[in-house]
């Protein structure tokens, strides 16, 4: 490799202007041509709004007419430190953080499972793939209705409980409501993962499990020493995915609690629609979603630093 | 540091420039007109509701038929979260229409710090027209930064209790005992109805934590037992007192006994039959139409003439933009629009109600002709309306917290809630 790099100077150095070229526009400038719309995408569906975000968070700024005479100036972290102060932004980001510990092993282990098994069956293959995918193309309107009269306190799971449901309510008691959202996410969203993990196990080389089977390894043994490892690029996109989707939580709360009761469902991406639309507060919403994805985003290291191992 | 990541680094920075760049010229000036004379072609938004889809477009085409150089376009106000939150981007973009018919008046203090409200005080007979036509009751709609109008007061929609003839006869309740109209009264007829399972519960106003919320249970009883004291008055929280607690302490016991439920019902509670009672305006009226009901005005802790009671407005209200490019012809629409006329129109098409303080008596014939409406047209002259402040939805949103928190789900004292909501409102109307 080092030999490569050395010719490359050395031609660099023969040929400044093409080196200068070969820097700015790479090995396929054709490459950048055909990648530009999406990068004109990102640049402006994204990195726009991120920067801007920035600005607005560090400033006392709100949404104004065009011409209107009004100023924003910067505030260094005062914006961070109101939210903060809010016991109920503390609060939100508590109950992302409950969401995201059941939704993200839940999400794991039962799409892993399901996946393992829906790649084992010949029969009814198509139905069932089908069938665990539905919910996630399913607008979760509708779907939301239909967990309202399951949940709800005169609802099919209370009613099937009798005297052991739970008093409050699911939706209403606010030890469950935030679990209740998790499973519900976590059931809607399962036949995305599964689709990952069919993919990824299409990769696992048959061989592997035929060896492990001729040196004793049971079906168990099987899942975990062969199935398991060759999955893992898929399990870091998953855990991912999830947790990314996970904290950006909104429509499920603000449709089945409202955030209630008492806060106790509230995440942080609610609180900033809260302030930031209704409330006329773009800028401590700003502030609070800067915070949410330096979160995320450190979650995500850690998650490829100790799930993701090496890819040689 | 290696090239390539400096590299990295000085592409950012030019990226974050050019977008930065992109984005100040993306807000530049481009003020509507300051004219307030011009006149000209205008668009304007009213309600998606029926009725009152139905009224704009008669009262559109009245005015094209005798302004063929002043037209106006009307469409309903298009589909959002909220059509505040609509209204509020529309400002932003700078592409508002010249006038709302039906701009909410908590959302009007942020328009007017937004710019995006025209000051309908400035127009010559801008005060005297609104003043003219609503009497008093306008007052409370001038702005709280410095007392214009920046709303014309249009229609409330006075807050009464209704209650289901039939349910109650099956709880044996008498709709016309007078003694609904306290506390007790009110408490003793809600536990009949549950206890006789006539309805599930006596009366189930929406236990969620929007806002807003805060105007179908605690608002119009605090009007009516304070004698139609606002929420705020010079710059301070007024609930924090006896009369708060008392309107408190109702609820808490309707929600503590089961007589209301903390869960949100799935449905229309009342006209499933799943309340006996309900908290509604006079959209009602029309609305109800399966259901055996009766009126009345909202209870108070020791009773109160009907005639001395108060309840929340419900109001919306118009209001012009600055965006219009001819702001003389909107003015002289919004005029036309809420003619003696227009609102005689209005109120047979909607059966909402025309902020006039001589309102039975202009419209004396509709009132004997639907006395349905006539408790309604009473009330209409002493609603209570909430802040218009910049801030009144954090201020709303603080209240519902601290009354969801300790009144619907019983954590701490609800006087205590009402202190703590009190003392950070307090701190709110002190901010710009």
């Amino acid at each position: 490799m080092s030999a490569a790099v050395g010719t490359r100077r050395t031609q660099e150095r023969a040929n400044p202007e093409a080196g200068l070229k070969h820097r700015l526009l790479g090995k396929n400038p054709l490459g950048l041509l055909f990648s530009a719309p999406y990068l004109v995408f990102v640049l402006a569906v994204f990195a726009a709004p991120v920067v801007y975000a920035v600005w607005i968070a560090f400033h006392d700024f709100f949404f104004a007419a065009p011409g209107a005479d009004v100023s924003y100036p910067f505030v260094g972290f005062a914006n961070f430190v109101y939210a903060f102060s809010n016991a109920q932004v503390v609060q939100s980001f508590g109950n992302v953080g409950v969401f995201l510990l059941i939704n993200v092993p839940l999400t794991v282990v039962l799409s892993l499972l399901l996946a393992s098994a829906l790649n084992k069956v010949l029969h009814a293959r198509v139905f069932l793939r089908v069938s665990f995918y539905l919910p996630y193309i399913t607008a979760s309107v509708a779907l939301v209705g239909v967990w309202l009269f399951l949940f709800g306190g005169d609802g099919l799971v209370n009613n099937l409980l009798g005297p052991l449901a739970p008093n409050p309510s699911w939706l209403v008691n606010q030890g469950l409501a935030m679990p209740v959202i998790a499973v519900y996410v976590t059931w809607k969203q399962l036949g995305f993962y599964i689709l990952l993990y069919l993919a990824a196990l299409q990769n696992v080389p048959k061989d592997l499990y035929e060896q492990a089977s001729t040196d004793g390894a049971n079906a168990v043994r099987q899942f975990f020493s062969v199935t398991v490892p060759g999955v893992r690029p898929a399990t870091l996109l998953v855990l991912l995915v999830s947790t990314v989707t996970g904290a950006n939580l909104f429509t499920e709360p603000y449709l089945l609690t409202g955030g209630g009761p008492n806060g106790s469902s509230n995440t942080p991406v609610y609180l900033m629609y809260q302030l930031g639309v209704e409330q006329g507060l773009p800028d401590v919403a700003s502030a609070i979603g800067l915070v949410l994805v330096v979160a995320v985003l450190v979650i995500a290291y850690l998650q490829n630093r100790f799930a993701g191992g090496r890819n040689e | 540091m290696p090239r390539t990541a400096r590299g990295r680094r000085i592409a950012a920075v030019a990226v974050a420039a050019v977008t930065a760049l992109a984005l100040s010229a993306c807000g530049g000036s481009r003020a509507g007109s300051p004219s307030l004379t011009s006149k000209g072609p205008i668009t304007i938004w009213y309600s998606n509701n029926e009725q009152e889809v139905t009224w704009g477009k008669q009262m559109v085409k009245a005015w094209n038929a005798d302004h063929p150089d002043q037209t106006v376009t009307a469409q309903e106000i298009p589909a959002g979260k909220t059509s505040e939150a609509v209204i509020s981007a529309a400002i932003t973009a700078g592409n508002a229409p010249c006038l709302v018919l039906n701009t909410a008046p908590f959302a009007v203090g942020q328009f007017e710090k937004q710019g995006g409200l025209v000051d309908l005080s400035r127009f010559p007979d801008g005060d005297s027209y609104i003043e003219g036509r609503s009497g008093a009751v306008a007052d409370q709609y001038r702005s709280a930064v410095d007392g214009d109008f920046y709303q014309l007061p249009w229609k409330s929609n006075p807050v009464v209790i209704f209650l289901n003839e039939k349910l109650l006869a099956k709880a044996g309740v008498d709709p016309t005992d007078p003694s609904l109209g306290t506390y007790s009264g009110f408490l003793a007829a809600a536990r009949k109805i549950v206890e006789s399972g006539a309805a599930k519960v006596a009366i189930q106003p929406a236990p969620t934590n929007e806002f807003f919320q805060m105007n179908n249970d605690f608002f119009p009883l605090y009007a009516a037992a304070s004698g139609g004291k606002q929420l705020i008055e010079d710059g301070r929280a007024t609930f924090d007192d006896a009369t708060g607690r008392q309107v408190a302490d109702l609820w808490r016991t309707l929600y503590e006994e089961g007589l209301s439920s903390p869960e949100q019902y799935q449905g229309d509670a009342f006209a499933d039959g799943y309340s006996a009672m309900a908290i509604v305006g006079p959209w009602a009226v029309s609305y109800y139409k399966d259901v055996d009901w009766a009126a009345i005005p909202v209870p108070t802790p020791d009773g109160m003439p009907v005639d001395d009671i108060h309840t929340f407005s419900d109001a919306k209200n118009i209001g012009m933009y600055t965006a219009c490019q001819h702001k003389g012809t909107a003015w002289d629409l919004l005029k036309f629009a809420t003619s003696e006329q227009q609102d005689a129109q209005f109120l047979d098409i909607t059966g909402q109600m025309p902020i006039r303080p001589d309102l039975a008596s202009t419209y004396q014939d509709y009132f004997s002709k639907h006395p349905e409406y006539g408790l309604f047209g009473s009330l209409a002259t002493r609603t209570v309306e909430v802040p218009s402040g910049p801030n009144t939805v954090q201020e709303m949103q603080t209240f519902r917290n601290a009354w969801t928190s300790s009144v619907i789900f019983g954590n701490g004292s609800p006087a205590d809630a009402l202190a703590s909501a009190a003392k950070t409102i307090d701190t709110l109307e002190a901010q710009p």
